[in-house]
């Protein structure tokens, strides 16, 4: 594999369609922590609620596509509810550690047996996705400049990803910008404060995790369409600790960092998986086997978020002045 | 820090108080706040258990009281920002107990805390524009409506300059607050809770690590807000402080009230000379504690 | 035609894409034979059995089933594979079932695929009789799945610790009493491996998520230990001798240095990583997200060292049960039990009565009251964390010998932990030894009604009910919760 392949395919990944779905959900994660201080580890419980929302609606129900969104769409805000009611009142650390967990019993649930009349248990669920591909409107055929192509079908996709990322992206302007997003970033810096002033900082807690874990579902729902085979064990928490690096890399708290972040780290994680196998395969690594590049992975990810957080706190877009004022 | 240096307090306290019996749980002619039977216990530990305890509308009433007497923590009680155990207390003849800490602020009482709460990375003035009430552009969807706002918005800010101005903050309007030094930043955090516009501000220690010079305009402001009607209720330690500027004075020991009067019944209370005034500033609570046990 | 090829095209890129751990960590590489084998009539997998592969008369591989009924051979490659299931390792309760497939089957493997096999159960006696199609269910993963191994890793991904198997008694009282045992068993190890998360948050307001990481390091180094040849051979010459042939048994000198390396690696971490960290005054959300970063390190080290397969302590891999009065037991079992109740007093009489203990939780109960009463916090959470590392590494032992060894086993058991830990009250050292408890019972009595599956589940319900209710947890007081 030469370094060309290797990089218009590091190109293609980045700015693909799961880059694209990667940026959504980081777009919630950043309502949620960037915004709002909120410490959500299971952002990847939305995810999989939004994913399984298409899917089960479709697949199992034979509602149509756009239903299966709008319910996608509701069970993140229940999710949301379930989760927030009882934890927000608390300290910031059991809101960690019960979103982690509840996007765990979440997997367990749909994956377990009694479950799979709907869900499809351990085998998911799959061809829901027909009616999105067939109002492609693109000619047929692949499209792309150079190496770097995609098919009409992926280019459909993303086209619709990359939408509705600017769409999430004018939304979160537009709040952050409004004395309501004022009232966020306030109970980010001190909840007591804003409370003391009159703000009900629950309500408003309470209104950033449902509308961060929209996107949550929403990108949830576009990887089902992405891969249109769905399984519970696809929403492992991983996907949640990604997004945080993602999502630090970027820049917390700004409005291009959950962008950023991920089409950078997908370059990357592409460059370094494919430089990985092709060294691998010409045997230049002998004591590495291929199989080992997707946990050397994992294990670089951390390394790179602890990097990150004691060295760019402020990620690649942030601005490093207001983050070191931060002492709490 | 001479008492002197505070303008008229005293004459005009005695006026503002006229009528008040100097002795504990006394009625006030205009009370704004009225406690009864509030109680807090840590574990066995009883923080606070004041039996009665009213506040004079339009004076600044001070409450003092050695470490771990419960000052901060029947602050915390009255503002909403702690459960009691037991007690009633309203205010502006509402109840507010069992009431949540933003909402009592709603109802005008407005608190500020004794580590200062400045939104570090918000800017002066976006410190100010928080605290302003009633905005539409608050809830979420009315956020997308930016011509609902915009009006009201640009009112505020013209508030919140005005108040800015008098405390001289003005030029630091587009700094964010956690570059202003502890001095400015508790003149900020009184002035974003003049924002709410507060019929009573409730001050936790203001003057608790400023420096000196800071202190005489904080104190001009203290007294100001009085003389406009609007009540000050503030916890401090440093007693010349609180003797030039008081109308009144409540003096709690191990969660009780023990002593009540103008800055002159307090200095010749027997219970507070022997047990605080008498000691050293920095270690009156044991004469304090050893005083209450006796009776 | 053509939007089947190209949903079949998009999904395999999809999937090799689009799920960034789980597709690459699980793959195993290269072909393999896997399959779970349960009960006849529930989920609960059959320990013990034997299977053997063999490509033209030659033995290629062979697996045991673990705690959950899983096996897996790894294959060189793609052929025709002839695989037997051993019927003298099947339980006596059980036969093999012979319709249609029985024992012994031939399959055809590609290039780098994992195949499904399952062989069936009956009760014993039955063999002949009911009969659904035992290759049904091997439906052999086609394409997609394939590539995205690792959500279609069958037993092998379970994504949950399974508990403790139990014992079948009869009727619903031995069934009561077994469960009991088997939660009390699965509670202790529970308990053990969260004291030290408990007083590392009390003494350093910490969410450690690498907690369940250091449980896992503790398994595998005894498991590396224990396999090395010079205990082994340390061992020889005391073997028979009473007494001195246990204390040099390769596997308790594994233990007792799989725990030294535990605390060892607290220490570390605690020397090179926390407090620097703490001295650079790092937020304490920075310092979550940098655990997670620990973990996903750890974690994934663990995996390129050791492997993604389930293994069992050689030493102790099927035993016979034996019975006191209604309760059947493992001797393993029995030892973990025993020990892991020595553990926990000696742990509580050391918190109850020394003084590092006293001091402990002195700073865990309010680190600056304890700070400006003259202890040293600074070295109070050192020993905290080599406290905490070696427990974790205990429990990890623990749970490797109860159940079997692999590289997520401490990460499926961190959530348990973390519902102890807030069950009992978090910081508080009695209270993680009361919450494992009561999570390892309410884990296993759920079985009792519900699938085994679920059994996670209901833990992981009753700490978000307990943070509803009471979130300062059982031991915990009201105001921390602030």
């Amino acid at each position: 594999m030469d370094t060309m392949t290797i990089l218009s395919l590091s190109v293609e990944t980045a700015i693909g369609p799961v880059a694209a779905i990667y940026v959504l959900a980081a777009i919630g994660l950043n309502m949620h922590f960037g915004y709002t201080g909120l410490l959500n580890f299971g952002q990847v419980g939305f995810m999989l609620v939004g994913a399984y929302g298409v899917a089960v609606s479709v697949a199992t129900f034979g509602l149509p596509l756009w239903m299966g969104f709008l319910v996608s769409l509701a069970c993140s805000v229940v999710l949301a509810l379930v989760l927030g009611i009882p934890t927000l009142r608390l300290r910031s650390d059991y809101l960690a550690i019960s979103t982690i967990a509840v996007a765990e019993v979440l997997r367990l649930v749909y994956r377990a047996e009694f479950a799979r009349p709907v869900t499809g248990g351990v085998y998911g669920r799959q061809s829901f996705a027909d009616a999105f591909y067939d109002a492609n409107p693109l000619p047929e055929g692949s499209l792309g400049v150079g190496r770097v192509d995609f098919s009409s079908d992926e280019l459909w996709l993303m086209l619709v990803c990359w939408l509705l990322v600017a769409a999430g992206l004018a939304m979160m302007a537009l709040l952050m910008n409004s004395p309501w997003g004022r009232v966020i970033k306030g109970i980010r810096e001190d909840e007591d404060a804003v409370r003391s002033l009159g703000k009900d900082a629950f309500t408003y807690k309470l209104q950033s995790l449902v509308f961060g874990g929209v996107f949550g579902g929403l990108a949830g729902a576009m990887i089902a369409l992405n891969q249109q085979n769905i399984t519970p064990d696809q929403f492992m928490p991983q996907v949640t600790f990604y997004l945080w690096a993602m999502l630090l890399l970027g820049g917390v708290g700004t409005i291009w960092g959950p962008v950023i972040g991920p089409v950078i780290m997908w370059f990357m994680l592409t460059l370094f998986d494919e430089t990985l196998r092709g060294m691998a395969s010409t045997g230049v690594l002998p004591f590495l086997a291929t199989s080992d590049s997707g946990p050397l992975r994992h294990a670089l990810v951390g390394v790179g978020l602890m990097l990150l957080i004691v060295y760019r706190p402020q990620g690649l877009v942030g601005n490093r002045k207001e983050m070191l004022v931060n002492v709490k | 820090m001479s008492s002197d240096a505070t303008p008229g307090a005293p004459e005009a306290g005695q006026d503002r108080m006229a009528g008040t019996a100097p002795e504990t749980g006394s009625a006030k002619t205009d009370p704004i706040l009225k406690a009864d039977g509030i109680r807090r216990s840590f574990g066995g530990l009883t923080a606070v258990d004041v039996e009665h305890l009213e506040v004079q509308r339009s004076t600044i009433t001070a409450l003092i009281g050695p470490n771990g007497a419960g000052k901060s923590t029947l602050f915390n009680l009255l503002t909403g920002f702690d459960r009691a155990d037991a007690g009633e207390w309203s205010f502006q003849g509402r109840r507010i107990d069992r009431m949540a800490g933003h909402k009592v602020a709603r109802q005008g009482m407005v608190r500020t805390f004794q580590l200062t709460k400045a939104l570090t990375r918000l800017t002066v003035l976006e410190n100010m524009l928080l605290a302003a009430p009633g905005q539409r552009g608050e809830r979420f969807l009315g956020a997308f409506g930016r011509w609902l706002w915009t009006g009201q918005e640009a009112a505020n800010r013209e508030r919140a300059m005005e108040l800015l101005a008098r405390f001289k903050l003005d030029a630091k309007k587009d700094d964010i607050a956690g570059s202003l030094s502890g001095g400015q930043r508790k003149l900020l955090e009184m002035a974003r809770s003049l924002m709410v516009e507060p019929s009573m501000v409730m001050l936790d220690e203001p003057m608790a690590g400023v420096n000196p010079a800071l202190v005489q305009s904080l104190l001009e402001h203290i007294t100001a807000l009085r003389d406009e009607g609007t009540t000050v209720l503030f916890v401090e330690h440093d007693m010349d402080v609180i003797m030039g500027i008081s109308d009144w004075i409540v003096v709690m020991a191990q969660g009780r009230v023990i002593a009540e009067g103008r800055p002159a019944d307090i200095r010749s209370n027997e219970h507070v000379i022997d047990a605080y005034l008498g000691a050293h500033h920095d270690e009156p609570g044991q004469g304090a504690q050893q005083k209450e046990e006796g009776p | 035609m053509r939007t089947r090829l190209v949903t079949v095209l998009l999904a395999l890129i999809a999937a090799t894409l689009a799920i960034p751990g789980t597709a690459a960590a699980d793959t195993q590489g290269g072909a393999s034979l896997f399959g779970q084998i349960r009960q006849p009539d529930s989920d609960e997998g059959v320990e013990g059995i034997d299977i053997t592969v063999s490509q033209d008369g030659e033995q290629i591989g062979e697996a045991t089933t673990d705690s959950d009924g899983n096996w897996e051979v790894e294959l060189p490659g793609a052929g025709t594979y002839h695989v037997v299931l051993d019927e003298e390792s099947v339980p006596e309760d059980y036969d093999a079932m012979q319709v249609p497939a029985g024992p012994e089957r031939d399959v055809e493997v590609r290039e780098d695929q994992r195949f499904a096999v399952v062989f069936q159960l009956v009760p014993a006696g039955q063999g002949q009789a009911s009969a659904s199609p035992s290759e049904s269910e091997s439906a052999e993963e086609d394409e997609e799945s394939q590539q995205d191994s690792g959500s279609a890793g069958g037993g092998e991904e379970e994504g949950a610790i399974e508990a403790p198997e139990a014992a079948s008694g009869s009727g619903m009282f031995g069934q009561v009493v077994s469960l009991v045992v088997a939660g009390l068993l699965f509670g202790l190890i529970i308990a053990i491996s969260s004291v030290g998360l408990s007083l590392i948050f009390g003494t350093t307001r910490l969410i450690n998520f690498a907690h369940g990481d250091m449980v896992t390091f503790g398994a595998i180094m005894a498991m590396i230990f224990s396999g090395t040849s010079t205990l082994a051979a340390l061992h020889a010459p005391f073997e028979g001798i009473p007494g001195l042939g246990f204390a040099t048994n390769p596997f308790v000198v594994a233990t007792v240095l799989a725990v030294v390396c535990g605390g060892l690696l607290g220490w570390l971490m605690e020397r090179f990583l926390w407090r620097p960290l703490r001295r650079r005054n790092v937020a304490m959300i920075q310092m979550f997200i940098v655990s997670i970063g620990f973990a996903l390190l750890l974690r994934h080290v663990l995996l390129v060292v050791f492997d993604a397969n389930r293994r069992k302590y050689v030493q102790f891999r099927i035993q016979d049960m034996i019975e006191i009065g209604p309760i059947a037991i493992t001797p393993r079992d029995l030892g973990i039990l025993v020990l892991s109740i020595v553990v926990l007093v000696l742990v509580a009489s050391m918190l109850q009565f020394t003084r590092i203990g006293k001091a402990m939780r002195a700073v865990s109960d309010n680190r600056d009251l304890a700070e400006s009463s003259g202890i040293d916090v600074a070295r109070v959470t050192v020993y905290v964390w080599v406290l905490g590392g070696s427990l974790s590494a205990l429990g990890g032992v623990f749970l490797g010998l109860n159940q079997s060894v692999y590289w997520q086993m401490g990460f499926h058991l961190l959530l348990l932990m973390f519902a102890a830990v807030i069950l009992g009250g978090l910081g508080t050292a009695y209270g993680a030894m009361v919450g494992g408890l009561a999570i390892g019972l309410v884990a296993q009595l759920s079985t009792l009604w519900f699938s085994s599956q679920l059994m996670n589940v209901w833990a992981l319900l009753i700490m978000i009910v307990v943070l509803l209710f009471r979130p300062q947890g059982i031991l915990g007081r009201r105001e921390r919760v602030g």
